[in-house]
């Protein structure tokens, strides 16, 4: 084993909101080229948690490492190497779709020409060639979330986070954006961070990450979980843990 | 450590804020009745309150003029400052709505440092609202109003991009302040109209202060005043260095708020919910 640090370290994080407790001494840490599953329900804090590591929120308490850099005093190296695909729509509406990557590569010092290089390449893999010079408005909702994976891949990031990321899409979009970032994962090395409420996009080789009411209850890989649980499925055992009924398909 | 882990080159710096300037120029051109109405608003002044009132408020002769001005003449400034102040409290609107959108967190996620990435997004609205005070002044051309000699035009552009900016970096301010897109119509009601009004835009000081000195003493410590000024003595090629240092003082703080308030380990975003 390299004495390569992990994709993403989360070290006894808190967080409050006024008296509200949204996150209690979280930790867990993302391999690198690994797929991890944030699994929580509405409301178990699984946003503060995306904010905090993409420092929209400062942490308060504990620490958030991106390959060994600190979100809060090493920003700049922390987030370059961080991707990020938003749970609400984040394109612009108005401007194309290779506009919308030109914007983006801008934000991380990557000039036009190397941008429309890339997004070329990236949309040419993800067979939406023909879309780069549609407005963003025009694509399906299906359509706009693959390309904000693909945008979010522009400066070539080794850990993507994705919050939520096939909330509102039909069961079709759903299977070929899991299967896109499961295929990006296997091809890239990347890791990623697959933040969801939705039990069947969890698979055995998985890593998972339990979270509920703030506290993380269970962070191993998916089958282990399954086997400390004593039950055959990864939905049953989220039951016996939680207490709650986390939701298959939407 | 290798280029990699370090800081971002300076030609990249440029990329970042050439990116940033591009969008909102763009979102801007696609957004045309956001680009008719904010050159109408001042027109309607221009055109029916100031037609009206030239008969009802005489403008003695004050500084920088050097002869009696018409009305019209009189209030251009202050509608050259309207359009930046209303185009600054929209881009605060944007960035509320684009907060709620999610695309101000995109650029917040960039790794740049956030003081950058805030202080581009003011220069690209600022650059907007130049472009709309001129595309004004080429419409009160052939109304007659235009500065002494066309050297004007040039000299009052350092005032527009003071001015804009402190405009800019108060919506900036402000909309770390508000969260619902709604909340827009108080900041017209408690912001934008009460600066307009009590100022300089619309009559003399000398004037108020026949009148009201407590609203004298208002308008005085009104930033907008001061940028109305500004823009006045520049357009007369002049500088008013009570405003230059009033505007500048006021863009400080403006800036620097703004910046706490963004600031992730201070801000209050921290204390909001999400």
């Amino acid at each position: 084993m390299s004495a390569e640090p992990p994709a993403l370290e989360v070290a006894h994080i808190g967080h409050s909101y006024g008296a509200r407790r949204a996150l209690d001494d979280v930790s867990f840490s993302v391999a690198p080229g690994s797929f991890t599953v944030l699994l929580g329900l509405n409301g178990a804090g699984k946003s503060t948690l995306f904010s905090l590591v993409t420092r929209l929120y400062a942490a308060r308490e504990g620490k958030i490492e991106i390959f060994g850099h600190d979100v809060a005093r090493d920003s700049g190296a922390a987030l370059r190497r961080l991707g990020v695909v938003f749970q609400a729509r984040t394109l612009d509406l108005e401007l194309s779709v290779m506009q919308n990557f030109v914007y983006h590569a801008a934000l991380h010092g990557i000039g036009p020409a190397e941008a429309k290089r890339r997004g070329s390449g990236l949309l040419e893999r993800a067979g939406l060639a023909d879309r780069a010079e549609d407005k963003a408005r025009d694509l399906s909702g299906g359509q706009m979330r693959r390309v904000e994976i693909l945008r979010a891949l522009l400066h070539e990031p080794r850990l993507l986070l994705l919050d939520e990321p096939t909330v509102g899409l039909d069961i079709k979009a759903r299977a070929d954006i899991l299967a896109q970032v499961r295929e990006l994962v296997a091809e890239r090395n990347l890791a990623v961070l697959w933040t969801t409420h939705l039990i069947d996009e969890v698979e055995p080789t998985d890593d998972v990450v339990v979270l509920h009411q703030g506290k993380v209850l269970a962070a191993d890989r998916s089958t282990n979980i399954m086997a400390a649980m004593g039950t055959d499925t990864i939905g049953a055992a989220f039951e016996r843990l939680t207490g709650a009924k986390a939701r298959d398909a939407a | 450590m290798t280029s990699e882990t370090s800081g971002f080159t300076a030609r990249q710096y440029v990329i970042c804020l050439s990116g940033v300037v591009w969008r909102e120029a763009l979102r801007f051109l696609h957004q045309r009745e956001r680009f008719v109405s904010a050159l109408v608003r001042p027109l309607v002044w221009l055109f029916i309150f100031a037609a009206g009132f030239r008969q009802v408020l005489g403008v003695s002769i004050i500084p920088p003029y050097e002869t009696y001005v018409l009305y019209e003449v009189y209030i251009t400034p202050g509608l050259m400052a309207m359009i930046q102040l209303f185009n600054g409290m929209q881009s605060s609107l944007s960035m509320v709505y684009d907060r709620e959108m999610g695309n101000m967190r995109t650029l917040l996620v960039s790794p740049f440092p956030r003081w950058f990435l805030l202080g581009a997004k003011l220069l690209a609205g600022v650059a907007v609202s130049i472009l709309q005070v001129y595309a004004y002044l080429i419409i009160a051309y052939f109304w007659e109003i235009e500065p002494p000699t066309p050297l004007g035009y040039l000299t009052v552009l350092p005032a527009l991009a003071l001015a804009g900016l402190m405009f800019g970096a108060l919506g900036m301010l402000l909309s770390s302040a508000i969260k619902q897109l709604e909340n827009f119509a108080g900041v017209m009601n408690f912001v934008i109209f009460p600066m307009f009004f009590a100022s300089s835009a619309l009559y003399p000081l000398w004037r108020v202060q026949e009148s009201s000195p407590f609203l004298y003493w208002a308008c005085l410590a009104n930033p907008f005043t001061h940028a109305v000024e500004l823009i006045r003595f520049a357009f007369y090629e002049k500088i008013s260095w009570d405003s230059l240092a009033a505007v500048a003082a006021y863009t400080t703080v403006f800036a620097v708020g703004a910046l706490i308030a963004y600031d992730p380990a201070k801000g209050m975003l921290t204390r909001k919910g999400g």
